[in-house]
């Protein structure tokens, strides 16, 4: 494996800069928590047991956790992406939601008559097309026209949104039905749960959300991997995002790399659909991205952009996300908004205040070596 | 002039001293400017002119000496000291904001009050004064983005004047103005100079020098080696103590073998968005087995010309012919393109342009070769074979350390260059273009580097070396053209080269 590409000092020895510093930052953030959930007059440690045992005590639980990470592994690949190609897509949400809706598409016209074999991959490949069409349009105002893709790809969030709201509620409502969402998908059209597919092969566990989409996105973990590092595509990719001037001299053309680079992120930030629509919802619905896409760009940073990392950085978001869950339902004064805080202060320690110990743990190391 | 006399020195510089690292910058400099007088420094490119006039107006901080204003021993520790002491500068680069008017561009950092009202039209009232008393129009509601380069110029004069000037530091304003617009500033600074302000000029431009200064310091290598009265001295005197009579280097050349031409331009021009011309009907012939140097002080169309030849600016008009391939403003090469003619290029810049910092020396050996063969099988890139070429690149041209896998910015700048180098050589090329082959490079590395530019030249390369340094281009090329301005002004043989026609060439004292 390769040390991470971003460091802001080469003063600390690589294995502290991947695995020391986000650990440090994850502890500080317990420790913000801790403070935060003893005034509100529980037991830190306790809380921290139930988290723990909530996010990883029984099958059923670790499938949940790995059912969200799924999602997690998507949206921060989608911007591990982007931001390799120097580009800060900040439209996971919306491309989430449009690929989920490219997927629904196609599952809803062809479900009665594919089998699941081909139903599923064509469902799948309208994802990454509508998830990279959604990510085209602002790279293409930002290549051609100058338009900062920060503010287009926010935007799409919206639009998105708005969309999906209007389609689901006057066209693809189910005939009769009074919540806004589609008729169910056939049997063809949904990817096995995973709890289904480990008792084909004799194996029994408890019943969670957790579907085969994980090796979907373990795959994306790879191929992401291959791409960036082992193709030229990825090496004039990863050179535009290093120094732009480098990338013409090379001959990379920056507005082709920039559709490129976009069109891939959108892709993978599509795959969310797939998990959320056809590994469990089995429909479409409205407000399934739930915020994937902006953690997602978290997961990234976490991660330092690195698929592994980014794998690692999901499960310990999945792991919130379930053990959080369970928090909330076990202790009453830690309410889902409680819940949405502890979330909020790890994203902000190991996301934005990401460097924050780095300075002390240098000073630590220089001591150590003097 | 009255106030030639010693005792009331404007400004008095003694001693000042500036290193950046290993690089001293400013080497026990002093100078007098007198009151009411135009005072011209002159000097190549990196002879240190702007850094002590950076000094000067606080923007750096001088490692040793005095600074002496009107007899007064003072402190610089920032622009505003400066302006306090009434120094002004202008800059090369206008710091203007566009969408401004004249007028609120003149207030920014002197608004006087929370209300604007106030401020703009004591400002409107002090324009006028000023335009009254120095012969300074503009339309002060006129948007800066509207006004035209020179206009733009005289806006930042009046701003410094605005702030209480007495004397004005000029930083190469000529750079970005057309010679009538140039006449016209001369002009402005001759009136401000009877008005009592003191001004000096940073140029590297000996017309500019002559026509429009009082006293005149030429600066070589961080040193003053000169001083004169404008008036007792030529530009002849003023070009061979700018570029300083050294030996060359001595180079082993075999007879130049002429053949093919591999490289044309005809008509060649490159108009910019402001509408400067930065080429000019640029005719260049490059035979196989040549190296042509271009000669010029940086800034007169070097930069641009090896942009266009390399595809990375399309032309605005003329054409080119790149080994038998025509290519023109309607059907732009690209970078990608050229290199598959056969033209390699060795950027001016070479963290900039030339490698990716960030990457492992193995990535940066295949910058612009990484599609298809050897490098690219099955679309996937060939990491072994990567790192086995670099290896290769490092052992033929002695790159120290020899690790692939180091990031490149890790390497020391002749190390760096050489790595380049030996990536754009070792493809073969038909021609190669290099800009500035030994800047920021050792002089041990200087040699091999010119070793290895005759080698290609002996195995039937078309060779262009762009460069700065007139030694270089003395000792390497077989022919030698000089720009200056945007257009090639002359052709010289190195064997009759002498530098003093080629300084006056290159300062456009031939051209004027």
């Amino acid at each position: 494996m390769r040390p991470p590409r971003r460091s802001l000092s080469g003063a600390l020895p690589v294995w502290a800069e991947v695995a020391l510093l986000p650990l440090v930052n994850i502890a500080l953030a317990f420790i913000v928590v801790g403070l935060i959930v003893a005034i509100i007059g529980v037991d830190p440690f306790h809380a921290l047991r139930l988290l723990v045992v909530g996010a990883l005590g029984s099958s059923e639980s670790i499938g949940y956790t790995l059912y969200y990470a799924t999602n997690f592994t998507f949206t921060g690949l989608a911007v591990a992406v982007a931001f390799h190609a120097g580009l800060f897509n900040i439209g996971g949400e919306g491309q989430a939601y449009i690929g989920g809706l490219g997927c629904g598409l196609a599952v809803l016209a062809l479900d009665r008559w594919l089998p699941a074999w081909l139903m599923i991959p064509i469902a799948i490949a309208a994802a990454a097309l509508f998830g990279a069409a959604w990510a085209a349009v602002p790279a293409w105002l930002q290549a051609w026209r100058g338009s900062h893709i920060v503010i287009t790809t926010i935007m799409f969030n919206f639009v998105a949104s708005a969309l999906m709201v209007y389609l689901m509620v006057n066209v693809l409502i189910a005939p009769g039905s009074m919540t806004p969402q589609s008729r169910t998908f056939a049997p063809s059209g949904r990817i096995p749960a995973m709890h289904d597919a480990l008792q084909a092969i004799g194996i029994t566990v408890a019943p969670s959300a957790l579907n085969l989409s994980i090796l979907l996105a373990l795959a994306c973990c790879v191929a992401v991997w291959v791409f960036l590092w082992h193709t030229p595509w990825g090496y004039a990719l990863r050179t535009m995002g290093h120094n732009p001037e480098a990338a013409v001299y090379a001959g990379t053309s920056l507005r082709r790399m920039t559709m490129l680079a976009m069109c891939l992120s959108g892709a993978l930030a599509g795959f969310v659909g797939v998990n959320e629509l056809m590994g469990v919802h089995h429909r479409i619905v409205l407000d399934f991205p739930a915020g994937y896409g902006f953690a997602g760009i978290a997961v990234a940073l976490m991660g330092r952009n690195h698929p592994l990392g980014i794998a690692l950085a999901a499960l310990l978001f999945g792991a919130l996300q379930q053990g959080g869950a369970e928090l909330a339902f076990e202790i009453p004064t830690i309410t889902r908004e409680m819940v949405v805080v502890i979330q909020g202060l790890i994203i902000l320690f190991s996301g934005a205040l990401a460097h924050l110990p780095r300075p002390w743990l240098q000073i630590l190391f220089a001591r150590r070596a003097s | 002039m009255q106030a030639l006399t010693p005792a009331a020195a404007a400004i008095e510089l003694r001693g000042i001293e500036k290193s950046f690292g290993s690089v001293h910058a400013v080497r026990g400099v002093s100078l007098r400017i007198e009151a009411g007088t135009i005072t011209g420094i002159v000097g190549e490119n990196g002879a240190g002119k702007s850094t002590l006039m950076s000094i000067l107006y606080g923007l750096y901080r001088a490692d040793a000496g005095e600074i002496w204003v009107d007899g007064r021993l003072v402190e610089m520790a920032s622009p505003r000291d400066a302006i306090a002491h009434g120094i002004g500068m202008v800059h090369q680069h206008f710091m203007l904001i566009d969408t401004f008017t004249v007028l609120e561009n003149m207030v920014l950092g002197a608004e006087g009050g929370v209300l604007l009202a106030g401020g703009l039209a004591a400002a409107r009232a002090e324009l006028a004064r000023l335009a009254r008393d120095y012969g300074l129009s503009v339309d002060p509601d006129a948007r800066i983005a509207d006004l035209s380069v020179g206009e733009q110029q005289r806006v930042e004069i009046l701003k410094v004047l605005f702030r209480g000037a007495r004397i004005l530091i000029l930083d190469e304003p000529s750079a970005v103005l057309t010679p009538q617009e140039t006449d016209r500033l001369f002009r402005i600074l001759q009136t401000l100079k009877e008005r009592g302000v003191s001004v000096v000029l940073i140029t590297h431009k000996l017309r500019e020098i002559m026509a429009a200064t009082d006293r005149v310091y030429v600066m070589r290598q961080g040193l003053v080696v000169v001083e004169r009265r404008t008036a007792d001295t030529n530009s002849e005197e003023l070009a061979e103590l700018m570029v300083g009579r050294k030996v060359h280097l001595d180079l082993d050349k075999a007879p130049t073998r002429w053949g093919e031409v591999l490289l044309r331009a005809e008509h060649l021009s490159l108009v910019d968005d402001r509408g400067v011309r930065l080429l000019d009907d640029v005719e260049l012939e490059l035979r196989a087995g040549e190296i042509v140097g271009i000669a010029g002080v940086t800034g007169n169309g070097q930069s641009e010309l090896l942009q266009v030849l390399a595809g990375i600016r399309p032309p605005s008009g003329g054409q080119l012919t790149v080994c038998g391939h025509v290519l023109d403003a309607h059907h732009p090469g690209n970078p990608a393109q050229m290199r598959a003619l056969g033209l390699a290029h060795v950027p001016e810049d070479r963290l900039r342009q030339g490698m990716v910092a960030a990457f492992e020396a193995s990535e940066t050996s295949i910058l612009g070769y990484q599609d298809g063969p050897p490098f690219t099988r099955h679309y996937l890139l060939d990491g072994p074979a990567v790192g086995a070429h670099c290896a290769r690149l490092m052992e033929s041209f002695d790159v120290r350390p020899r690790s692939p896998a180091l990031r490149s910015s890790n390497f020391s700048g002749g190390n760096q260059q050489k790595l380049v180098l030996a990536r754009e050589i070792a493809r073969k090329p038909k021609v190669l273009l290099v800009g500035q082959p030994t800047r920021g490079v050792d002089i041990g590395a200087i040699e091999f580097i010119h070793r290895e530019l005759v080698k290609a030249r002996d195995a039937g390369c078309a060779v262009l070396v762009v460069s700065v340094e007139l030694d270089e281009i003395l000792s390497l090329a077989d022919r030698i053209l000089v720009m200056f301005a945007g257009r090639i002004v002359g052709e010289v043989e190195p064997g009759r080269a002498d530098e003093r026609t080629l300084g006056l060439m290159m300062a456009g004292a031939d051209a004027a």
